[in-house]
């Protein structure tokens, strides 16, 4: 490993940190124009993260030292999992410092330091929404695992580079497995990011939020940090379904001109992906709090389906 | 090692007999705290030994020794392998941390004298270790037994009050279980030639139908020591009835020697285990991991709490051990020696944890009296050493990397995910479901820490008495610490945890881990499957990222921070009663999963002028198994009493048929 490929891994975590809340304004904007309302820019979430920066944080005076140290948690590891999903190149080191299941943990430390701090100061929503979140993490958890699974059946490896590589190398065919694991993957990534219909991303203080209560006794800076770590989170999710779905794109060698050349497949699929995820989320209504285990349960059977589909099918 | 040095087995019994010498000197001056406080200090640097030479003597040839002990013609025979090692180790270096916390810990009036206390614990230890030890039936049994009796004088410290006696007695009772289907095992294992030294054992090859008896009957024994469901009843009294540090050392450790016990059996003694006997072994670790876990979620004492989460703990531990018989049952030599090390792995890790955890409620039982989530709250702020180190404990047991907990459940899961490559049809679809069910009780591990941790350390103090709280003294800070310490060391440096657990398996027949070496901070460990996993590299670039956030942010804006209340919701006063209890945290699991729990509901009806709601979560085999298991005991001892009539005639009698029946028998 030379020192190319390093800065060439520096600039793909960039790239992804600074792209993410771009992708957030995408999916807001499709909305928007899904629901014939004036769209706001695709910067507004710059915009805000900005605005939220310079203004003065206010914090609970009972707060603890972990509640504020949670939001830089929460952004470093959200960064850290951007630097291990193969979003632009297979090939790039950081790659190799873990595999799907341990990307899995580190997306549930994210979560449980969120919700920890959301009970530090110790108002109602906080504690609501800790256990809220928490509860839909553990019903996608292992939806989230078995979809995976089914992909390192298929390519025998849990490593996400590989498991990319091998997908788009294969000879392009129908898997009736992945097709399955596919729609579980939506649903999975529906609830992890609390859009509709497990959660609202646009609504404050409604009895059923889950992810907006967690963040109720932020302001300012660590809000802005909080806000960034979601949309880098909806932004890696995106990126573990292309890895496993559409690899096709993603620069196989370390060179810089094939990870340049991977930037437009790359932005090309966040646009689909996005309107699709602004089309879900305009088409389906808000289910309430206790239907999301069914909601969860349907995205696990589909994971099963699909695993059992290729056990037997071989496909 | 060279001839100067003593072997390491005598120096793990010289460690064994300098505890019970600790023993006995503290029961000299039954009442003198401070002496006994210094017995726990001189124990725990024992343990720190013991921990030090196992772990240097994990590499090296077996060792066997005859005492000179015992009755005649059936001496002790004293055996240690790496497999003694590891679990010598896991006794040394939890016990190290759980004693230097027990000697700042133990505290006038608990019942029991400090001397007593001092003589069983060590007893506790020393028999944990014989235990470990023993190279025949007979010596096992003993320690076996030692080791029960000691843990339950322990448990019943307090024996003043009648819910502590009547929870050691159900641990006697199910440990008695145990024991006797332990010995019954034995009695098949030596397989006709009635020499009960675990030499003639391993020569005994037992046909495959008492062979299964045999594990199956292991299964029953150990499993009822380890917490099995059905037999786990006995764990959810017994924790929160014993001291902290007792606790500790039983959750942490003595269920391990229970994880030896079967291991011993089925890999050494047996020899060639059965794939079947994996499956069932498999299945009941599988269903004890989420029920333990599930219950945990709905506690609201948080040593009941820890103990259920030890009933997970156990469950998964069974599950790696059914794997490693299933994957050596069909020849996959490879994936048989990760779910091998995966095992002992967690079983370290999880003495370092759960220890951990069970200490960090004991500082807290202390500083406040209270052992109920519904009156905690908040301690963060009055008791920050406990808070965070008690939090490392709780990242580690939901499993969250880097931390050690995640390590092996990321083996675990490695093992399982290729069990769909099992040649037996059905089974390789079942088990990859299996690990969907690990996966949800890890996800769920971190649902019950995050109520757990939160519950009691963040939020508002419940109660106004919680102000007074007090951290932690110095000595169990150094316990806390060296158990904290453990589960980050064994979470980064698991390239060299799995090279020392490697030699274990290659003794027990098992095929070499193929570590990728080089590389010590990248761990492989199935070269085919290129699965990785660098936990240094992770904490290090969090870590790194995590300050450049904090320094970036401060670089390029403004540090303000205004201090005020929060906001109460518009109710104008902000209390406390807002936060959700305990049992609110526990809401959902207890409406998901409705049909485990056996639940009793007090709703307030509008007309209530001082409303209560209250919930009691039991478990519904006491109901189903338990309950008509007692009145058939019962029933049972009505129908032998019409025997003791009470006249003496009657009883010679007896006497008399039973003579005659005997000399008929022997003529």
């Amino acid at each position: 490993m030379n020192v190319t490929t390093w800065i060439l891994q520096v600039l793909e975590i960039l790239a992804a940190v600074a792209a993410a809340p771009l992708f957030l304004g995408w999916v807001n904007q499709c909305r928007a124009w899904l629901q014939n309302r004036n769209a706001p820019s695709v910067l507004q979430p710059y915009r805000n993260i900005r605005k939220l920066f310079h203004k003065e944080a206010v914090i609970a005076s009972n707060a603890s030292q972990l509640f504020r140290l949670a939001p830089y948690i929460v952004f470093g590891t959200m960064v850290t999992a951007a630097a291990v999903i193969p979003s632009l190149g297979t090939r790039l080191p950081f790659t190799r410092a873990a595999d799907a299941i341990a990307l899995v943990g580190l997306l549930a430390t994210a979560r449980v330091f969120l919700s920890l701090a959301a009970m530090d100061v110790g108002t109602a929503f906080g504690t609501l929404g800790a256990r809220r979140e928490m509860m839909v993490g553990f019903l996608a958890e292992p939806a989230l695992l078995m979809v995976i699974f089914v992909a390192s059946m298929i390519s025998a490896t849990t490593a996400l580079p590989d498991i990319s590589e091998r997908l788009a190398t294969q000879a392009l065919g129908l898997y009736p497995s992945l097709a399955f694991t596919a729609v579980a993957f939506t649903m999975v990534l529906l609830a992890e990011n609390a859009r509709i219909p497990v959660d609202n991303p646009s609504t404050h203080l409604e009895l059923t939020m889950i992810h907006e209560a967690l963040l109720l006794e932020y302001s300012a800076r660590h809000l802005a940090l909080m806000e960034w770590a979601s949309a880098l989170k909806l932004f890696n999710y995106a990126c573990i379904g292309f890895a496993l779905f559409v690899p096709w794109g993603a620069a196989m060698q370390q060179t810089p001109l094939a990870l340049l050349a991977a930037i437009p497949a790359l932005a090309l699929k966040l646009l689909i992906a996005g309107a699709g995820l602004a089309f879900i989320e305009t088409v389906s209504a808000k289910l309430r709090v206790f239907r999301a285990p069914e909601f969860l349960a349907t995205a696990f059977l589909f994971a099963v389906l699909g695993l059992l589909v290729h056990l037997l099918l071989g496909a | 090692m060279t001839d100067v040095l003593p072997s390491p087995l005598s120096l793990c019994l010289a460690v064994l007999l300098a505890w019970l010498t600790i023993g006995v000197v503290g029961i000299s001056r039954p009442n003198n705290l401070r002496l006994t406080r210094q017995l726990f200090a001189i124990g725990a640097a024992c343990g720190a030994a013991l921990a030090v030479i196992a772990a240097l003597s994990l590499t090296t040839p077996t060792e066997q020794y005859v005492l000179a002990l015992g009755l005649p013609d059936l001496p002790f025979h004293v055996r240690r392998d790496a497999l003694s090692s590891v679990f010598l180790f896991l006794l040394g270096a939890a016990s190290a941390g759980i004693s230097t916390f027990a000697a700042g810990y133990f505290r006038e009036g608990q019942g029991t004298p400090p001397g007593l206390l001092c003589l069983e614990y060590h007893a506790f230890l020393a028999s944990m270790g014989f235990v470990v030890l023993a190279d025949d039936a007979y010596m096992f049994m003993v320690a076996w037994e030692a080791m029960a009796l000691s843990s339950y004088f322990l448990v019943t410290t307090q024996h003043r009050i009648p819910e502590i006696r009547s929870a050691g007695f159900i641990y006697l009772l199910i440990a008695h279980l145990g024991a006797i289907a332990i010995l019954l095992s034995f009695g098949l294992l030596q397989g006709g030639s009635w020499q009960f030294t675990f030499d003639a054992m391993r020569e005994a090859r037992l046909d495959p139908i008492p062979a299964s008896f045999a594990f199956l009957l292991a299964l029953i024994g150990f499993g009822a020591k380890a917490g099995l469901v059905p037999l786990h009843v006995w764990l959810p009294e017994a924790h929160p009835a014993a001291p902290s540090p007792v606790s500790a050392l039983m959750s942490g450790v003595m269920l391990k020697t229970a994880l030896y016990g079967i291991t011993r059996v089925a890999f050494d003694l047996l020899a060639e285990p059965i794939w079947w006997w994996g499956l069932v072994a498999l299945g009941i670790g599988l269903f004890t991991a989420v029920f333990g876990v599930i219950f945990a979620a709905v506690q609201s004492d948080m040593k009941r709490l820890l103990a259920y989460s030890s009933i997970e703990n156990v469950g998964i531990l069974f599950t790696g051990f059914g794997l490693a018989i299933i994957f050596k049952g069909v020849g996959m030599p490879a994936l048989a020696a990760i779910a091998f090390a995966a095992m002992l792995y967690h079983a370290t890790n999880h003495a370092f944890m759960k220890s951990l955890l069970f200490l960090g409620t004991g500082a807290v039982l202390h500083a406040t009296g209270e052992r109920n989530l519904g009156r905690l709250g908040g301690l963060i702020h009055r008791m920050p050493w406990v808070a965070w180190l008690t939090l490392v404990g709780a990242l580690a047991i939901a499993s969250l990397p880097p931390l050690n907990g995640f390590v092996s459940e990321w083996l675990l899961l490695q093992s399982l995910l290729f069990s769909y490559e099992v040649p037996r049809p059905f089974v390789h679809m079942l088990l990859p479901l299996g690990a969907a069910l690990l996966a949800l009780a890890a996800a769920l591990a971190a649902y019950v820490m995050v109520k757990f941790y939160g519950v009691i350390f963040l939020g508002q103090p419940r109660e106004s008495t919680l102000h007074r709280a007090h951290d932690a003294g110095w000595l169990e800070r150094i316990g806390l610490i060296w158990l904290a310490l453990g589960c980050v060391m064994f979470g980064l440096f698991p390239t060299f945890v799995l090279g020392c657990l490697s030699n274990v398996g290659e003794q027990l027949g098992f095929s070499g881990l193929e570590l990728e070496t080089g590389s010590w901070w990248l761990l492989v460990p199935l070269a085919d499957r290129e699965a990785s996993y660098a936990p240094l590299i992770f904490l290090g670039t969090a870590t790194l990222l995590v300050i450049l956030t904090i320094y970036g942010v401060r670089r390029f804006y403004h540090q303000r921070v205004r201090l005020g209340p929060a906001w109460g919701c518009g109710f104008g006063e902000f209390s406390a009663r807002m936060q959700d209890t305990a049992e609110g945290f526990g809401q959902p699991i207890r409406h998901l999963f409705k049909p485990f729990f056996d639940m009793k509901r007090d709703l307030p009806t509008p007309f209530d002028t001082e409303p209560r709601y209250r919930v009691v979560v039991g478990d519904r085999l006491w109901q189903l198994l338990y309950v008509p298991l007692g009145r058939l005991v019962q029933l049972a001892a009505n129908s032998v009493a019409w025997l003791q009539q009470g006249r003496i005639a009657s009883y010679l009698l007896y006497s008399f048929v039973t003579l005659i029946a005997l000399l008929a028998l022997m003529l």
